[in-house]
């Protein structure tokens, strides 16, 4: 039940797009067409999964025991960084349909502060390993479904009737607010 | 002439968060109160020039190939510097500001500043270019800041102009940035064609 919890605090209640603010650059940058926002949420299912149980890892076995907690942010990031560039390698050689299908989002998601944040938020709240899991799930699912749902009405609102000063990013900031608007009747869902 | 452009270049003309559309994060998190903005315009001010002003002063030492992974030791360094300040001087700020301060590590303005004009430029220029980048940045937010914490709890800088009970909350949850910053650059895209 606590992990249920956890899941959908992260994946509709807090939704790390569209409530927090996390990672708005890809939001708005790649969410142009459908492809091209598919091609990025499965980067970032798969990245952030790794990564943050790799972050976890390297604060609670390597940094907590010798006191060095000051060094997290330049760990985390190094750490994420060469992940990465380790995970495109393996990808390329070992699932070559799925190296395709991620293709240049990989590369990309070393700026993606989703990632980073997640490693973090993690520590942050004193989660255990699994839970950590369980809410990194839940933040790159929660990630998917808005950047998805906002891609698909993207490219409807390119045949719309849009003012001259609005067209481009301020309409699709206004999109944005009227998700994040639908997002924020999640809150109290739950008992959350 | 040149120095005066370099500085002048990030406040309007190249301005980060309203027309290069980089930095988003910070800005749209962070804007529910004026108070916020200006500390973590304060905060990416101090980690911008500081790092700018490292990475032009080392900038013939860097090898080609891994100048990357250098930029991003010597910024998280200054972030950790500013984390562990206002963790110790302003509690209250820090907790507000939660999880964006160690986030200004990966800011785009930041490294963005570092690849395109420290590692390029002399240690005078690129600490000018890191002043006017931060206040071009600090204008945008602070001004966001602003508006919405008067339309949203009817205050500035936590000073009271109307009956809060009158203002329309919506403006300091998360949906009220996203409408502020599309009317800040629809009225932008106006002021522009109207120039020219």
């Amino acid at each position: 039940m606590e992990l249920f919890g956890i899941f959908f605090a992260a994946f509709l209640i807090n939704n790390i797009l569209l409530i927090r603010f996390i990672a708005l650059c890809s939001f708005f940058g790649v969410s142009t067409k459908i492809d091209t926002s598919l091609g990025m949420s499965f980067a970032v299912i798969f990245v952030m999964t790794i990564s943050s149980a790799v972050s976890w890892a390297a604060y609670h076995f390597i940094l907590a025991p010798f006191h060095l907690e000051f060094l997290r942010t330049a760990v985390f990031i190094l750490t994420i960084a060469s992940l990465v560039q380790l995970e495109e390698l393996y990808l390329k050689k070992m699932i070559p349909h799925l190296y395709r299908a991620m293709g240049i989002y990989l590369p990309l998601i070393t700026t993606n502060c989703a990632i980073l944040a997640v490693a973090f938020l993690a520590i942050d709240y004193r989660f255990t390993f699994s839970q950590a899991m369980v809410y990194s799930i839940g933040v790159s699912g929660g990630y998917s479904l808005a950047i998805i749902l906002f891609a698909y009405i993207r490219e409807r609102m390119m045949l719309a009737p849009i003012p001259k000063w609005f067209q481009g990013y301020p309409i699709a900031f206004l999109t944005a607010a009227l998700m994040s608007l639908a997002f924020l009747g999640f809150t109290g869902m739950f008992g959350l | 002439m040149s120095l005066w452009h370099d500085l002048n270049q990030g406040i309007i003309k190249e301005n980060p968060v309203l027309r290069l559309m980089i930095g988003l994060c910070p800005v749209l998190a962070v804007s529910n109160s004026a108070l916020n903005a200006l500390g973590m315009s304060v905060a990416v001010a101090f980690v911008l020039t500081c790092s700018n002003l490292v990475i032009a002063a080392i900038r013939k030492l860097v090898p080609d190939q891994i100048r990357i992974p250098i930029f991003i030791i010597i910024i998280s360094t200054f972030v950790t510097i500013s984390d562990y300040i206002m963790q110790a001087f302003t509690p209250e700020l820090y907790a507000a500001l939660g999880v964006f301060v160690p986030l200004i590590v990966v800011n785009c303005i930041i490294l963005g500043r570092a690849e395109a004009f420290a590692y390029r430029n002399p240690v005078l220029n690129s600490t000018l270019d890191g002043i006017g980048m931060s206040l071009g940045f600090g204008l945008a937010l602070v001004s966001i800041g602003v508006i919405r914490e008067m339309l949203g709890a009817g205050s500035v800088f936590g000073l009271t102009l109307f009956n809060p009970a009158a203002a329309a909350t919506i403006m300091i949850l998360p949906p009220g940035a996203f409408i502020t910053i599309a009317f800040l650059m629809a009225g932008l895209n106006k002021l522009e064609n109207k120039v020219q």
